[in-house]
């Protein structure tokens, strides 16, 4: 069956079944691989897209319930002022390990800075923690947000 | 110069590690026309573009490691030129030009730190002797800098990449002639390099073995048996065939062997989870196997059970060891455990392989390329010299992708398909299929004399394995400290047969037995009545080195520098501490490199854990070669220990895992990671590996601050709440 999906300002199709994961329909059926896929259970966070700017775990989203909602990932948050930001701390402070769990991590980052500017160390566990980073870059991560937000960090 | 040119030879430097040094060789291999995109090369590492962008291979697989950023490094700075103008190029798996290709025991820096600096330093030699052929001056009045050749009598300069082409065709320099650099003069090795992918990682784009594309590209999944090694009964095939998109399915007769082709059913389909849909209607019937008798209760019992009798034999007795006991103020007698891990790196494991004209290529994210080479040909019936692996960036590496189990099934299933295939795992497939750390069990006994020494020290260690050989990393060195640091010492061993994979994991050996060694060390020093630094240091006592170098020397000196450090820069022993709240030390020597580690933790009264800071020290030597990604290596495997304190075990039941997913094997989240502070202690001695070694210690200097603050002793990993609370 063929779902229009809005996938990163452009409509697209995708020819999938019913209850494909959006993750899936992303990934081997358009071709846009940066979400990643870590557990198939929305646990790890490596899928995280955005849906009319809200995280969401793309591999325990079923295609089928996305409708017209306009879906952001990796690939195009750099289009946005604040993923641009959070894109250029993770470079500046050079955050990733292995950079699997990254497209992941910068969406959820992005998603937490639109909705608080200035986040607390607080706000960052609580926005965070859906995210694993398997080489715990952890340190790294909290400093880069701060940095995109314009508070003092430290490595 | 090189547009346009005909250069009739191409020199490479050929590089083996047979002989544990560099071997240069000049091979004539094949004609080449350089010009605009083929440029000339000047050895095996390196091209240089007439526009003076130099491109570097990148050797090893990058698994996190930062060893794509670093070897390079190496190469540019003996090379003279800016890091700016340098480009790296993964290189494919080819031992016979590269030498040894993998990710382990951080072994990457101190074996290739010579080598590498003299593959920059040979072909820069190469540059400036045509620069000198040029300009009839001698070479030894030449200098370089920034990729530029410049003779300052005559005021003369040339770029790199204006001399490339003709330095392609001069004769190798004599190995004796080139000269490294003095560390002082170094502008790129020593300064820190965002590593040469964080671009890419940050914009999504596709560097891993899950990203690779393929044209006519399918996808499949293969599932194996829980029990370890079972082989299929029975599989509904034609139910899986039913489901939309799946083109095949099908038996894999695999063998015994745990790390190699397996007994399995295949799907294949044009999409992943199509594929996946197919599996699930498989209704699979696996074959009864010995190993379903076995789990973790039965091997803790058997453990039990072995621990009050002999021994099968005794790997080590120095002195006397119940003299040592005789003479003692005090003793402690303590049972030790730690469960089987998984390593669980982020990127399941997956391969795409495509057979076509009786030849192999493969796209994989390992750790060790040309060894899943040598299993496919095994396998596969193929000659070596007819695979082809290209390294993908790998998600996360831990030691998992050392196996390369996963290749020789996408290989098997690419060649029964006949199209390029993409094999992807479930992370159950991951969980349930791995090679675990093994579970070990440790009997111990110890005594302090009335000078604060250990006058005697027992460990009946109690291992997995088969017909009394340990299973791989289940093993103890007979050198493990504090062997030849206790002049009483006796290490007694014995072995449960054990049909579970086990496997080098981050650390191996030493993640799990710097948790018992430093944990009752800290018994012993808390039953003296003596402080843990102190108590340490003493131990470590005047003893300088022990053993042979670049074998199983022990620098004790070199430790003691590291515990003294941690402890000035941590404020042991000076920071008042609250209710519930403690600090523990611990140190270990892995992989070449000192790290002792201060943890400052606090515990609820409803026994949760809260790691306040943790504290390094550490010693790999005299350089650092990238500090950013050397900072960043360290932090990781501080808090990667961390999380197997806290959370971590597989438990095997009916032969088989339990643990499924992040949900029933939590790795540590970002609300549990504490801030780490390290402290590099440089010293005169060559520059050795982070991958691993900062990991083992924080165990147990995090149950020695739980120590400290409750005055509960942990004696088995992983912590658990129930233990602690109140």
């Amino acid at each position: 069956m063929t779902y229009s999906l809005n996938v990163d300002g452009k409509v697209r199709q995708a020819d999938v079944e019913p209850g494909t994961p959006l993750l899936w329909a992303l990934r081997d059926s358009l071709g846009i691989l940066g979400p990643k896929f870590g557990c198939g259970i929305g646990s790890c966070g490596a899928c995280t897209v955005h849906i009319d700017g809200v995280p969401v775990r793309s591999c325990a989203t079923p295609v089928e319930k996305v409708g017209a909602g306009k879906v952001t990932t990796i690939e195009a948050i750099g289009d946005t002022a604040i993923g641009k930001k959070v894109q250029a701390a993770w470079t500046e402070l050079d955050v990733a390990q292995c950079g699997y769990c990254q497209p992941g991590q910068i969406m959820s980052a992005t998603a937490l800075l639109t909705k608080t500017p200035k986040p607390t160390d607080a706000d960052i566990d609580a926005a965070m923690s859906g995210n694993i980073c398997r080489c715990a870059t952890y340190t790294r991560i909290r400093a880069a947000i701060k940095l995109a937000s314009g508070q003092k960090s430290g490595v | 110069m090189a547009d346009g040119t005909d250069i009739s030879r191409r020199h490479f430097v050929q590089v083996s590690a047979a002989a544990g040094g560099l071997m240069l060789s000049f091979s004539v291999a094949g004609k080449a026309r350089a010009d605009g995109t083929n440029a000339p090369v000047l050895n095996a590492y390196v091209t240089i573009a007439p526009d003076n962008v130099v491109t570097l291979v990148a050797k090893n697989p990058e698994i996190g490691q930062g060893i794509k950023t670093s070897l390079p490094m190496i190469i540019a700075e003996e090379l003279d030129v800016d890091w700016a103008q340098v480009r790296i190029q993964q290189a494919d798996s080819k031992p016979a030009v590269y030498g040894l290709q993998f990710a382990g025991g951080s072994m990457a820096t101190p074996m290739n730190w010579d080598q590498l600096r003299k593959v920059g330093a040979t072909a820069r030699a190469l540059i400036v002797a045509a620069a000198a052929a040029n300009w009839k001056v001698p070479a030894s009045e030449c200098t370089t800098a920034s990729g530029v050749v410049h003779h300052k009598a005559s005021k003369r300069s040339a770029t790199y990449g204006s001399l490339a082409a003709q330095a392609a065709t001069l004769p190798a320099p004599d190995p004796k002639s080139i000269v490294l650099k003095d560390p002082k003069a170094y502008k790129i090795i020593g300064k820190s390099k965002p590593q040469v992918d964080t671009a890419a990682i940050v914009r999504g784009k596709p560097l891993f073995g899950i990203d690779v594309v393929v044209p006519g590209m399918l996808y499949a999944t293969f599932e194996k048996a829980p029990v370890f090694g079972a082989g299929v009964a029975s599989a509904d095939l034609d139910a899986a065939l039913a489901v939309k998109g799946v083109r095949k399915a099908f038996l894999v007769g695999g063998g015994p062997e745990l790390n190699g082709l397996l007994p399995g059913v295949a799907v294949v389909a044009d999409s992943w989870w199509q594929a996946r849909q197919g599996r699930n209607k498989l209704n699979i019937k696996w074959q009864d196997h010995p190993t379903a008798q076995q789990s973790s209760s039965g091997f803790a019992a058997q453990a039990d059970a072995l621990s009050k009798g002999a021994p099968l034999r005794t790997e080590r007795l120095d002195g006397d060891v119940a003299a040592g006991f005789t003479g003692a103020t005090s003793t402690v007698e303590a049972a030790y455990a730690y469960p089987f891990i998984a390593h669980a790196p982020l990127e399941p494991q997956n391969c795409t392989a495509h057979f076509h004209d009786g030849k192999m290529e493969i796209w994989a994210p390992t750790q060790y390329p040309d060894a899943g080479r040598q299993l496919v040909a095994k396998t596969l019936g193929l000659k070596p010299a007819d695979i082809t692996i290209h390294m993908t960036r790998c998600g996360g590496g831990f030691g998992r992708r050392l196996a390369n189990d996963y290749m020789v099934e996408a290989a098997w299933i690419a060649k029964e398909t006949g199209s390029p295939v993409k094999l992807l795992w479930t992370r159950e497939d991951d969980l349930r299929h791995d090679f675990y750390r093994p579970a070990g069990w440790h009997y111990l006994k110890g005594a302090v004399d009335k000078s604060g020494k250990i006058s005697a020290w027992h460990d009946h260690f109690v291992t997995l394995g088969t017909a009394g050989k340990p299973a791989s990393s289940a093993g103890m060195a007979t050198t493990e400290f504090p062997a030849r640091f206790v002049e009483n010492f006796k290490y007694d061993l014995s072995v449960i047969e054990c049909g579970i994979p086990t496997g080098p994991l981050r650390a191996p050996g030493s993640n799990a037995l710097a948790f018992v060694v430093q944990s009752f060390i800290d018994e012993l020093a808390h039953s003296a009545g003596i402080d843990p630094v102190t108590f340490r240091l003493n131990l470590l006592g005047d003893q300088v080195f022990v053993g042979t170098a670049g074998k199983d020397g022990y620098d004790g000196h070199r430790m003691k520098g590291v515990l003294e450090l941690v402890a000035a820069k941590s404020g042991w022993g000076k920071t008042k501490l609250g209710p519930r709240q403690g600090m523990g030390v611990a140190f270990h020597f892995s992989h070449l490199g000192y790290f002792a580690e201060v943890v400052q933790a606090h515990v609820s009264e409803a026994g949760d854990v809260t790691v306040e800071k943790v504290w390094v020290a550490a010693d790999v030597g005299r350089q650092i070669i990238n500090p950013t990604g050397a900072l960043n290596q360290v932090q990781g495997a501080v808090i990667d220990g961390l999380s197997a304190a806290l959370g971590q075990k597989i438990s095997i039941e009916g032969g088989a895992v339990v643990e499924r997913n992040f949900n029933t094997y939590p790795l540590l989240r970002m609300k549990s990671a504490p801030m780490v502070e390290v402290h590099w202690n440089i010293t005169d001695n060559a520059p050795t590996g982070l991958g691993e070694p900062a990991l083992p210690p924080v165990l147990p200097a995090l149950c020695n601050a739980i120590f400290a603050a409750t005055g509960k002793r942990l004696r088995s990993l992983p912590i658990s709440k129930d233990q602690l609370k109140v």
